[in-house]
């Protein structure tokens, strides 16, 4: 009995943290409806710049709460900063857009945090006077644990406060409930907003510089908690403060209990109890219908244009991509061949997301699916090249055909969340499931045919596979279904109401991708001869995310763009530098910057633009 | 609501963006279609070399996991150096190293190994930390037919159920650090054992050997309970409670890095190694050991890297000279950079070429000097015989080392060449 109860007082220790995280990210975007990736580089900050000055100040109570308050303090400001140099300047561009610049910022920071701290873990001071454990019921249990406990519903009952009782927090929330009327009636949003960010992001520092008495501080804090901070945000409801604290509650207790009788499912608990919560209820906890994201494009105002001598076009780069193997070496060609690959990969997602207005953020699963459906077969079948690259397809397809009933019945983050909560769980399942899928050691050996092996001949065949798929997926976006697909996006009531089952659509959408990425997937799997759960993991659904939106996702070409734009550049950047990740991520801020609506869309704007004047 | 979008217009903003998209496009252009090495990274040229370079393409995840990777990196600049300052390889050749981070993906590592094999006319192929990124490598190299010595992966499966003829692997594996662990936990009197070991195939193989071979040395053995805490995320509270509560005598930890911090942190505040004796993997290396500072574990039974303690000559003078050139101590990590690049050379110049084959064929039986002593590469298996120092952690002048170490040498904790044999899919 006393054993269950401190287990359960663990789980609410870990609760709090979470809370603290999660919170200052439902306010961000409950408020500016940003997806901010770069939460869990607060997050980090926040703990480096807690141990820094916990080592120097925290040999008393009032030095260690005072450090902790100024890391918080200093990430708010650094948030602050964020809003105004960066996503101030992109709220005109499609509502993912900011998504991008976060991401670049998020490399940025990995970067400059170990350019700043050093590449080690730092373990910081316990914090002063709460060093110690008491013993509850003979169970010894921290006091800094029980402290942590104390503060979640501190913090809670805080920024209810903040909400309810205070002319900010009034105006925060009637902009979370009504953007444009709350500025049309002359309130600036620009300040509201900066203030927004200085707050949520305030919020992740606190939670970070309070993890330093608990564990070390480290580089790859950041990717850890920002996941699970979406997740408790989704699972409580968007813009829900006491959702996303029950959430993480609940979370908290899972993960205490759910080790006790099947200690393996660490990897994938909390997406399984999000999908189950998802699935039965569209909101969340007790997230509410109307404080619902616009899906993508919501600023979109040329749709999507068929573009002049569109099949020309194609053509002719198809005839010049064809011709590359006469000039290019080996290593050129290699890289050739996985920018077509991704560009598939990228098209699939595009065809969600532009066409459909659904925000993957598990694509991955798909690829990976695909990659796996090949290795598969190749390994416990024995299969030649081309059933397996049949089978990638196939497989890829059938799990999108199941995930796709589920995911289509969400819209908005919730749709997204749900999509990356069933990638986790079919990627625990090939990082789990030894026996057939070789764990995470992967399977190898996945070498194409005697005939597709050369360098130029695999190009080719990679070549003729993608150029006909994107060729399909063209061609779907200009038919009767695509045109059905974008007006369930545009209008999902009217789409209705002429006789369209867009959920149908949506659900055929969702199995086309799926295949098409899939396609992809084996593709790359016989590329490069093996393969491993990182295929189906989180990096790869940003990946392709990314590829997409800097493109751009109002032209059928964008991610064909992106995908070589962003493969080409992390490639080469990453063998001239070691520091590539802050050479990309300023890249990607300098894109986000220049080109708000990615790249296409900044060529086919050019081009209008010159077409305007000569007229 | 329609917005006029700012690049509707033929600013000058918009031409601004226009010329640097063109430079863009023409720099990634001219990046993909180049084909010529790009400068190697070598040390400075103090020796005239009679022959051509040898490359040497080395592949980590520098951000993946710079705590270890960049005293690794130390490790081979410094060998790199020696090597060079006495004449470099064959006698006649200087050895160049190209270097490249892999991201911490299999893939990106893939592709990179091709880079360096295309590109930069690398002879022969080294690195690699994670072991699903070395068995790609591995695989890479038996199908591109190039020498690859794995400096750092753990995994049995590179040299024995996947190992191929031109893969090399120097570290001790997680089979003989376990075997080196349960030579001492044999010794102790617990009866009931728990396990924690982070969630993927280096942890379960390391708690699958732990377990088989200590009820072979100890049929009286049981194992009570068992946690498996996602790599990186381990919940620290509540792990530690679960395994208390199974009241066992003994723990084998196998978790490392910022887990084993926490790890340490919340079983110390919970009692958790009261009256209780804990043996763990890898623990006693500086890299997981000095970051805890005087609230590293007291008296656990650990494999690890007591480097100022170790003073034999070679190691001495390999300790003087790192703390010389880089002003920092050595980490377990430098010591296999080190290592791994004294074997390269050692293997071109005993192959008197820098062809594949014969680098192959001179790295199997190669023997050679390291600052642990002679290591040689089994030619029956393909795992070099260098081996760890397993000892009891303790703190001293508030910070964790150890004492009471051997060294186990690896020769010692591996099955004889006819088993490890069988162990490898036939060539």
């Amino acid at each position: 009995m006393s054993f269950l109860l401190v287990q359960a007082l663990s789980g609410l220790a870990t609760a709090a943290t979470l809370f603290l995280v999660s919170s200052g990210l439902t306010i961000v975007f409950g408020v500016t409806r940003i997806v901010n990736f770069a939460h869990g580089s607060f997050y980090m900050v926040g703990a480096y710049a807690g141990w820094s000055l916990i080592e120097r100040f925290g040999g008393t109570p009032a030095g260690f709460w005072g450090s902790v308050a100024a890391a918080a303090l200093a990430m708010g400001v650094l948030g602050a900063a964020m809003e105004i140099g960066l996503l101030r300047r992109l709220y005109r561009s499609p509502e993912l857009f900011q998504l991008l610049g976060t991401f670049g910022v998020v490399l940025v920071v990995q970067d400059l945090t170990a350019w700043a701290w050093g590449p080690e873990d730092l373990l910081g001071r316990r914090a002063s006077g709460l060093k110690g454990s008491i013993d509850i019921l003979d169970q010894p249990f921290p006091l800094y644990d029980l402290v942590l406990i104390g503060l979640g519903p501190l913090v809670l009952g805080l920024l209810w406060l903040l909400f309810n009782r205070t002319r900010w927090g009034t105006l925060v929330r009637a902009a979370t409930q009504d953007r444009e009327m709350t500025s049309a009636l002359g309130v600036d949003p620009a300040r509201l907003f900066t203030g927004v960010l200085f707050l949520g992001c305030a919020l992740a520092g606190l939670g970070g510089a309070l993890q330093v008495p608990r564990e070390a501080v480290t580089l790859q804090m950041d990717v850890a908690i920002v996941v699970e901070a979406f997740v408790v945000v989704v699972v409580g409801g968007m813009g829900s403060l006491t959702g996303a604290f029950l959430a993480s509650l609940l979370i908290g207790q899972l993960q205490a209990f759910g080790i006790l009788v099947f200690p393996q499912i660490t990897l994938v608990i909390v997406f399984l109890f999000m999908a189950v919560v998802l699935v039965l209820r569209p909101h969340g906890l007790l997230g509410r219908a109307e404080e619902m994201p616009p899906t993508a494009p919501a600023t979109v105002t040329v749709p999507l244009s068929r573009g002049r001598h569109a099949g020309v076009w194609a053509l002719a780069l198809l005839a010049v991509m064809a011709a590359a193997p006469l000039v290019a070496g080996d290593y050129a060609l290699i890289l050739l061949t996985e920018v077509v690959i991704l560009a598939l990969f990228a098209a699939s997602l595009h065809l969600l997301i532009g066409l459909g207005g659904l925000v993957s953020f598990g694509h991955a699963a798909w690829f990976g699916l695909g990659a796996y459906g090949s290795a598969l077969l190749v390994k416990h079948m024995d299969a030649p090249m081309p059933l397996a690259l049949a089978g990638a397809p196939v497989l890829a397809g059938l799990g999108a055909l199941v995930a796709g009933w589920f995911c289509v019945r969400r819209s908005g983050l919730y749709f997204a969340m749900l999509t990356l909560a069933f990638a986790q769980i079919v990627w625990s399942i090939a990082f789990q499931w030894y026996a057939v899928t070789g764990g995470d050691n992967g399977i190898l050996g996945v070498w194409p045919s005697a005939w597709a092996a050369g360098k130029a001949a695999y190009y080719w065949l990679t070549l003729a596979l993608c150029g006909g798929a994107l060729w399909l997926l063209r061609r779907a976006a200009f038919a009767p279904f695509g045109y059905a697909l974008r007006a369930g996006r545009d209008s999902g009531l009217r789409a209705e109401s002429v006789g369209i089952d867009v959920r149908r659509f949506q659900w055929m959408a969702f199995v086309l991708a799926g295949a098409a990425a899939g396609l992809a997937g084996g593709l790359y799997a016989f590329a490069k001869g093996s393969v491993f759960p990182t295929l189906l993991a989180v990096p790869q659904s940003v990946d392709a995310l990314v590829m997409v939106l800097m493109g751009g996702i109002q032209t059928v070409a964008g991610p064909l763009a992106g995908a070589a734009v962003f493969h080409l550049l992390e490639s080469e950047v990453m063998s001239m530098t070691d520091w590539w990740r802050l050479v990309l991520g300023l890249i990607i801020v300098a894109l986000v910057l220049v080109f708000p609506k990615g790249i296409v869309g900044f060529l086919s704007g050019l081009r209008s633009s010159f077409g305007r004047r000569r007229a | 609501m329609k917005h006029r979008h700012p690049t509707a217009s033929p600013t000058a903003k918009s031409l601004l963006s226009a010329a640097l998209f063109a430079a863009l496009a023409a720099a990634l252009a001219a990046a993909v279609l180049t084909t010529g090495p790009a400068a190697a990274e070598s040390a400075k040229e103090p020796v005239k070399f009679s022959g051509a370079p040898v490359r040497v393409g080395e592949i980590n995840s520098y951000t993946g996991l710079p705590a270890f990777t960049i005293p690794y990196r130390q490790g081979w600049q410094l060998a790199l150096e020696e090597i060079n300052a006495q004449g470099g390889v064959i006698g006649c050749c200087e050895l160049q190293v190209v270097s490249r981070d892999d991201a911490g993906k299999p893939d990106d590592a893939v592709r990179v190994a091709q880079e360096l094999v295309t590109n930069e006319a690398v002879d022969v192929l080294a690195g690699t930390y994670f072991s699903h990124i070395g068995l790609a490598v591995a695989d890479f190299a038996a199908r591109n037919k190039v020498p690859f010595v794995a400096a750092e992966p753990l995994t049995d499966a590179i040299t024995w159920a996947k190992g191929n003829r031109y893969t090399f692997r120097l570290r001790p594996s997680t089979y003989m650090q376990a075997a080196m662990l349960v030579e001492e936990a044999a010794k102790l009197p617990a009866k009931r054992w728990a396990t924690v070991a982070p969630n993927y195939e280096y942890g379960q193989s390391a708690v699958a050997w732990f377990k088989q071979l200590l009820k072979e040395k100890r049929p009286d053995v049981e194992f009570v309970a068992e946690q498996w805490p996602a790599q990186g995320k381990l919940e620290a509270g509540p792990t530690v409670q679960a395994l208390a509560a199974a009241k066992p005598d003994a723990i084998f930890n196998v978790t490392f890095g910022a887990d084993l911090a926490k790890f340490v942190r919340e079983g110390e505040g919970r009692g958790l190694f009261r009256n209780r004796k804990v043996v763990s993997l890898l623990t006693g290396e500086p890299e997981y050991l000095e970051p805890m500072k005087d609230e590293a574990p007291e008296g656990w039974i650990v494999t690890g890297y007591p480097w100022e303690q170790i003073d034999t000559p070679a190691h001495k003078a390999f300790v003087a000279a790192y703390t010389a050139r880089f002003k920092e101590s050595p980490k377990a990590g430098s010591i296999v950079g080190y290592t791994t690049m004294k074997a390269v050379a050692a293997a071109i110049t005993k192959a008197k070429s820098s062809n594949a084959e014969p680098i192959v064929d001179a790295l199997a039986g190669l023997t050679f000097d390291s600052p642990v002593g002679p290591v040689t590469f089994r030619a029956s298996d393909h795992q070099a015989t260098m081996g760890t120092y397993v000892g009891t952690t303790t703190v001293k002048d508030g910070r964790g080392t150890m004492k009471d170490w051997h060294y186990a040498d690896g020769a010692n904790y591996l099955p004889p060449d006819d088993v490890a044999r069988k162990m490898r899919p036939a060539e």
